[in-house]
């Protein structure tokens, strides 16, 4: 738990984006997979399996029939298949049926998160449309993808199979969607909009959509304006993936009595000043709710308020 | 119609950002309500406010605004033309008050919709 707590906290405070970051975005599955796969039929038996294993010294395979795939297998089901002594069995009867695939039109970023997401190996990649597969992809693609990108020199015999895993979870585990935390201090109005400029800055970077840009920068904004005014101090985070961007805001307290009132335009608790600054109109809520795909805002008096957001990548111009 | 038109013909002075007046305008929107420019402005429109405190700089800056027209000759503070040039938001004043500068940017062509 605190390994994970350090790693978001790296990012925030890195508040810059590495270039590592932006690849995974840029560069597509296809760019860097292997499209050589070696594969098995499912009619095949596990001894066959076997073989392959060895001689081509990979850890497991993709079972296909007609170039689409049906199932995949592991040296693991071989080692389960040698202890009952069932190497005669077919591949069909011992195979995972269920398989994580990816598109070979996806970022390179949503094969990182699954991975991770998954504790998996590799991902078998599959072209949209005619539904084939037509490459894999392991951790080692990956790494050896992006390195080229970045124009290192990479030496595959360099990096020992023990060193392999710790490299990609330094370089990418699934913490590099992009996480995005920071504090807002209560009252303080002269700093409010950092967070949402520093948001705005990084989806632009990132290369997403003007519209989608605008549309996180003003939820950032109108969220970070309420936790100034009138919380005890928050905090803005957001989470940013190719096809979505959940935005969360939370604060301290005092919470809000009736959260339906408060999601009507114009209603308001603004005291004096902050209406001569041109706030206070009861628009904040609103507006999140219009630049929102889904809003949610649960709050208790004496505990604080919590606004959840998401905004879908595809969805364009709200 | 680029910053500098409107400069020269409505006699405004320039507070930050002199050098970005080539940006050109898409139209106008005024308003003191922060929230309300958040909700219905558009990129490069020109923004109208008597408001002088430094937030509308956070908002011209996110909403990448053309620049902003404060009027009935109010005076921003030091701090607020700071983080203008910073940001590159053009801050140009008028003592004329909302109603007539208004009037005259839409003489000179400039439309708050479509």
């Amino acid at each position: 738990m605190n390994d994970d707590t350090n790693k978001v906290t790296q990012l925030v405070e890195g508040r810059e984006i590495t270039r590592v970051h932006e690849l995974q975005y840029e560069l597509k599955i296809a760019d860097v997979m292997t499209t050589d796969v070696i594969t098995i039929s499912a009619t095949d038996s596990m001894k066959q399996l076997r073989e392959l294993l060895r001689s081509k010294r990979i850890s497991g395979t993709p079972v296909v029939k007609n170039r689409k795939i049906v199932g995949i297998v592991s040296i693991e089901d071989l080692i389960k298949c040698l202890a009952n002594r069932e190497e005669n069995a077919s591949i069909g009867e011992k195979m995972t049926k269920t398989v994580a695939t990816i598109y070979d039109d996806e970022p390179l970023v949503n094969a990182v998160v699954k991975l991770n997401e998954y504790g998996i190996g590799r991902l078998p990649v599959i072209e949209r449309g005619r539904s084939e597969l037509v490459g894999i992809l392991t951790k080692e693609d990956i790494i050896k993808g992006l390195l080229k990108k970045l124009e290192i020199d990479y030496q595959i015999r360099e990096v020992r199979p023990d060193q392999e895993g710790t490299l990609f979870n330094n370089t990418l585990d699934a913490k590099m969607r992009v996480q995005f935390k920071y504090d807002i201090p209560s009252r303080d109005i002269s700093r409010a909009g950092e967070s949402a400029s520093v948001l705005k800055k990084t989806l632009k970077r990132l290369g997403f959509h003007p519209q989608i840009v605008r549309r996180a920068a003003i939820i950032a904004y109108e969220s970070e304006i309420n936790i100034v005014l009138y919380s005890h101090g928050g905090q803005i985070s957001a989470q940013i993936q190719p096809n979505y961007i959940k935005i969360k805001a939370s604060d301290t307290g005092p919470g809000i009595a009736d959260v339906e009132q408060a999601k009507k335009p114009g209603f308001s608790t603004a005291p004096e000043w902050v209406r001569e600054l041109g706030f206070g109109a009861g628009m904040g809520i609103p507006n999140i709710m219009k630049c929102a795909d889904k809003m949610t805002l649960k709050s208790e008096v004496g505990i604080g308020t919590v606004v959840d957001t998401i905004i879908n990548v595809d969805s364009g111009p709200n | 119609m680029q910053i500098e038109e409107i400069v020269n013909k409505l006699d405004l002075e320039v507070r930050s950002s002199a050098e970005n007046l080539r940006r050109q305008i898409s139209g106008g929107y005024a308003s003191d309500l922060l929230s309300d420019v958040m909700a219905n402005s558009k990129k490069d429109n020109i923004w109208i406010t008597l408001q002088i405190h430094e937030n509308i700089v956070g908002v011209a800056s996110l909403l990448e605004l053309a620049g902003i027209i404060i009027v009935n000759g109010r005076e921003p503070d030091e701090t607020v033309i700071k983080k203008a040039a910073e940001e590159n938001i053009p801050i140009l004043l008028t003592k004329l008050p909302a109603f007539e500068i208004v009037g005259k940017l839409y003489n000179l062509g400039i439309r708050g919709m479509g």
